[in-house]
């Protein structure tokens, strides 16, 4: 095979880059609808379930080495506030203490941007202060509370209104507000002055916490020089990376491993704190280290969801949509970027007229981390709520208005045609699916008279397509057994599952057969496990993979058999010659123990075409207007994402994306003490995600379409569309129901009364 | 921050109980969580501690029988009582019905609740071999999945239900 340079345009959750990759060999064409494959498109149970359902799947969490020992952290109390001294003296008499770091005595260890992992200034409750190795948990724990620190507190905001206020605390020398992202499209100033009717509405979203039920957490053990690295994470080498430039090692003494994670949703994008501090304590100490985050600081210092301020003014003409501006605050809190919540304004509706503006906030908050489609959740809430509320004011129903922007069959802001866009068979299927003709403009009584009810619904777009690089490797081996090995992760999404499918059919053996390993930096690049784009990247590589053994080992049996390779195929774990099947284990006992070794990269994207998925969401909601609560009877989702490999795990999926969605918009939200600080509810307690109670009925469907143009498996993303257009369709249905609009999610009963009592 | 005096208690005692049809003696001080012997002194990792404190359920086993938080429950308390663990369930005839029942409905994604919605679920077919839909919303009410595979664990335990009783 021979290494060729490419050049490809990648999207990441909303930012198109450029990026330059090594490709292998050559790639093939996509499976067309047609191509009678007998495992991809198939309903698959997961290659990993019993190892899963048996408690045998070692998590990071489960890992408990010899002599291990136990780090926790010490973490400000205070919002903003320097570092002055450190006594540690009483803490490192504790016995079974075994050392300590603090930002006196750490080694310099460069993370995102900063020289230390340890701030003179600390900038938010929960920011590093010190951290302690102990032979124990418990012993860690004790210990910490027997460091003496000496604090010089500093003015700091917290709350995102106040901090984008001017007057307010500054925290950064150029201003706690940025420009983050913007857009101009026609002339929204003329088009608002000509409009006939205009919308203008603020709407809020608060902060959601991840909660993945594994903390953030690693393990680290040196063999001399080597370090290894078990990581909870969605990029093993991501975590590789932020290895290499805190202690300044090579890759090759490097290795990140993570074999089982109990979710990330987009916040275990790399090395952590934790990690660093678990490596530096490993080398000081001589023995393995454990650093996991506890609840409390997962909820504090592991990333969030930004709240957001957002303003829409939309404008229609005639029976259309003539204008739209849309401007947006996030609250960072302390990170160094911040997803944009204009993304889907820009992209979503063929709207002449456009204006987007998006603002980082920094604030005296733990920093973001990206969550499950960034930006796209709280700029759908106020985009599809906004769209509703003209569609209103116009007296047009909702859905007829969206039909009307959402044919085009081009990206309205780079020109480039769709390699395939359903859109309109979506709202199509979930009109019929939700009963949309129950629909009144007015919302109708519900299942009692104190109960009203209501239909919403909202549009979802989002990437998805994947990129290079990516790279897998296929070990066949003399039984007829194979060995996936690819550089990704399994997040909980079923990519374990979904590659032994494409590498069983491109192999012609079945998934039994194929054990999948995954999350080990030394196997080839696979690229981070978000942004939708997983099986979309990694998938192609791995069916390229699969096809370079399937060549190799056909050319072998055809030495060994002495037939011609042009009349041998793979079936179902056989070489198959005129009707003859021979068992691969075999033919290749013939031979002394061969390893047949396939390789594959994923290729380029195709020039000048926009890949992208889309779907909608319907809700069916009751509201109790005595009380405020919100009753979700019915979401119909509908996907288009290219070609479906698991209708079985891609159905959780959805159902997944839903539930996390609702939790966004009905109950998720965290809460910060503004005299202090702090946040007030960091727990599982007083933080509330959906609980097998709150889901409702859910009806899933994919267009399942396969997009040929888009790789040689046909398939995007499906990880974050799901948890999209939800909220906006519960806000929108809610709306519908009791005839006045909750602007701000979630959407609790304070704030429905609140709602209906201005009405 | 508020100053702790660390933890100085009674010396570790020996505790005897039986974990997934064996005998054990631990040697565990007073306020060691179940949850935490079974990790860590027992090396069983299936019970997961996702909250210590109550609120999640993925630290869920039976003890004789009945679900319970394991980092609710001292090790001290266990005494003389039967532990079910989720690695206890399968055995060389195969998995568990409610195991079998997980994998063919997915009724997981990252699978680390699972062990505790699983316990939660052979604790309740232990009670009530007809469990309507409502029965199982009761049972793992108690047990927070952030994935969302709740849909899919409601159908896992009613075929499970139907499965043991044929």
């Amino acid at each position: 095979m021979s290494i060729k340079v490419v050049r490809t345009k990648s999207e990441f959750e909303g930012k198109i880059t450029e990026a330059t990759a090594l490709v292998d060999g050559k790639d093939v064409a996509a499976w067309g609808t047609d191509s009678g494959l007998a495992t991809v498109g198939k309903r698959q149970t997961r290659v990993d379930g019993i190892a899963r359902v048996t408690g045998q799947a070692r998590y990071t969490q489960d890992l408990y080495l010899p002599g291990m020992l136990h780090v926790r952290v010490l973490r400000s109390p205070y919002p903003r506030a320097r570092v002055r001294r450190i006594e540690t003296s009483r803490a490192l008499a504790h016995p079974g203490v075994r050392g300590v770091l603090h930002r006196f005595n750490a080694p310099k260890a460069a993370f995102r941007g900063e020289e230390t992992i340890f701030r003179e200034e600390v900038r938010f409750a929960g920011d590093e202060v010190a951290a302690i190795a102990a032979d124990s948990d418990e012993i860690a724990a004790e210990a910490i509370r027997l460091i003496d620190v000496e604090y010089e507190l500093l003015p700091f905001v917290a709350d995102l209104e106040e901090a984008m206020r001017d007057g307010a605390t500054r925290l950064d020398d150029k201003g706690n507000v940025s420009e983050s992202g913007k857009l101009d499209r026609g002339d929204t100033k003329r088009a608002f002055g000509e409009a006939k009717i205009v919308v203008e509405a603020t709407y809020r979203t608060s902060t959601q916490l991840h909660n993945s039920l594994e903390t953030h957490g690693a393990v680290a053990r040196w063999d001399g020089d080597e370090l290894t690295v078990w990581e909870s994470t969605q990029h093993v080498f991501g975590v590789r990376a932020g290895l290499q430039a805190a202690l300044k090692i090579p890759y090759s003494d490097i290795r990140v491993l993570c074999d089982y994670m109990g979710g990330g949703f987009g916040s275990k994008g790399g090395a952590g704190k934790y990690t660093i501090m678990a490596a530096i304590f490993a080398r000081q100490l001589g023995k393995p280290v454990r650093c996991f985050l506890t609840r409390d600081e997962e909820n504090l210092a592991a990333g969030n969801r930004s709240a957001t301020y957002q303003t829409v003014k939309i404008a229609a003409r005639g029976k259309k949509i003539s204008a739209i501006e849309h401007l947006s605050w996030s609250n960072a809190g302390q990170g160094r970027w911040v997803a944009d919540p204009t993304g889907p304004t820009n992209e979503l509706y063929d709207i002449p007229n456009v204006r987007t503006r998006s603002y980082k906030v920094t604030t005296s908050l733990g920093a973001l981390a990206s969550f499950r489609a960034p930006g796209y959740v709280e700029g759908t809430f106020a985009l599809d709520q906004a769209i509703d509320e003209l569609a209103d004011r116009m007296g047009e129903d909702p859905l007829a208005l969206r039909r009307r922007h959402a044919a085009r069959q081009s990206d309205p802001v780079t020109g480039l045609r769709y390699s395939l866009k359903r859109l309109l068979a979506c709202y199509d299927i979930g009109e019929k699916e939700i009963g949309w003709q129950h629909r009144t403009s007015e919302g109708t009584r519900g299942s009692a008279p104190h109960r009203r009810r209501g239909y919403g619904m909202a549009s979802q777009i989002w990437g998805g397509s994947g990129w290079p690089p990516a790279y897998a490797t296929v070990h066949l081996n003399p039984d007829g057994t194979a060995v996936l090995r690819c550089g990704t992760q399994d997040i909980g999404t079923g990519t374990r599952t979904v590659l032994a499918q494409i590498a069983a059919e491109e192999l012609g053996i079945d998934v039994g057969a194929i054990r999948v390993e995954l999350g080990d930096t030394n196997s080839q690049y696979a690229p981070i496990s978000a942004g939708s784009l997983t099986v979309s990247s990694v998938g192609p590589a791995v069916r390229l993979a699969a096809k370079d053994a399937r060549m190799q080992l056909l050319d072998a049996a055809s030495g060994l058999l002495e037939v011609g390779t042009s009349e041998l195929r793979v079936e179902h774990g056989a070489i198959v010659s005129k009707g003859r099947r021979t068992p691969l284990g075999e033919v290749l006992k013939q031979v002394d123990n061969y390893t047949v070794i396939g390789k594959g990269s994923r290729f380029p994207n195709p020039e000048g075409l926009s890949l992208k998925t889309f779907g909608a969401h319907f809700a069916q909601v009751e509201v109790d207007v005595r009380t405020g609560e919100v009753f979700v009877d019915h979401v119909v989702a509908v996907h288009d994402i290219g070609r479906v490999i698991n209708p079985l795990t891609a159905t959780s999926q959805v159902e997944g994306g839903v539930i996390q969605g609702l939790g966004f918009v009905l109950s998720e939200e965290r809460v910060v003490d503004r005299p202090t600080g702090r946040v007030v509810n960091g727990n599982l307690e007083g933080y509330k995600i959906p609980t097998i109670r709150d889901v409702p009925r859910i009806t899933v469907r994919f267009i399942d379409d396969p997009d040929t143009k888009a790789s040689n498996i046909g398939a995007k993303g499906l990880g974050e569309p799901p948890i999209i257009p939800l909220p906006a369709a519960i806000a929108n249905a809610v709306a519908n129901a009791i005839g006045v609009r909750v602007r701000t999610a979630p959407i609790t009963r304070q704030r429905v009364l609140d709602a209906l009592s201005l009405q | 921050m508020p100053k702790a005096v660390p933890f100085i208690g009674p010396a570790a005692v020996d505790v005897a109980f039986e974990v997934n049809g064996d005998g054990v003696t631990v040697h565990v001080p007073p306020h060691r969580t179940l949850l935490d012997t079974l990790r860590e002194t027992l090396g069983l990792t299936g019970a997961k501690r996702v909250c210590d404190e109550g609120t999640c359920g993925a630290c869920t086993v039976l003890l004789d029988g009945d679900p319970v938080y394991s980092c609710m429950t001292l090790a001290v308390a266990c005494a003389g009582q039967a532990v079910e663990t989720v690695e206890g369930l399968s055995s060389e005839q195969g998995l568990h019905p409610v195991q079998e029942a997980f994998i063919e409905h997915d009724a997981f994604q990252c699978g680390f609740c699972t062990p505790g919605q699983i316990m939660s679920c052979v604790g309740l077919l232990k009670r009530n071999s007809s469990p309507t839909a409502e029965d199982v919303l009761r049972a793992v009410s108690g047990n927070l999945c952030r994935c969302g595979a709740y849909p899919n664990i409601v159908a896992a335990a009613l075929s499970a239900a139907k499965k043991t009783r044929r």
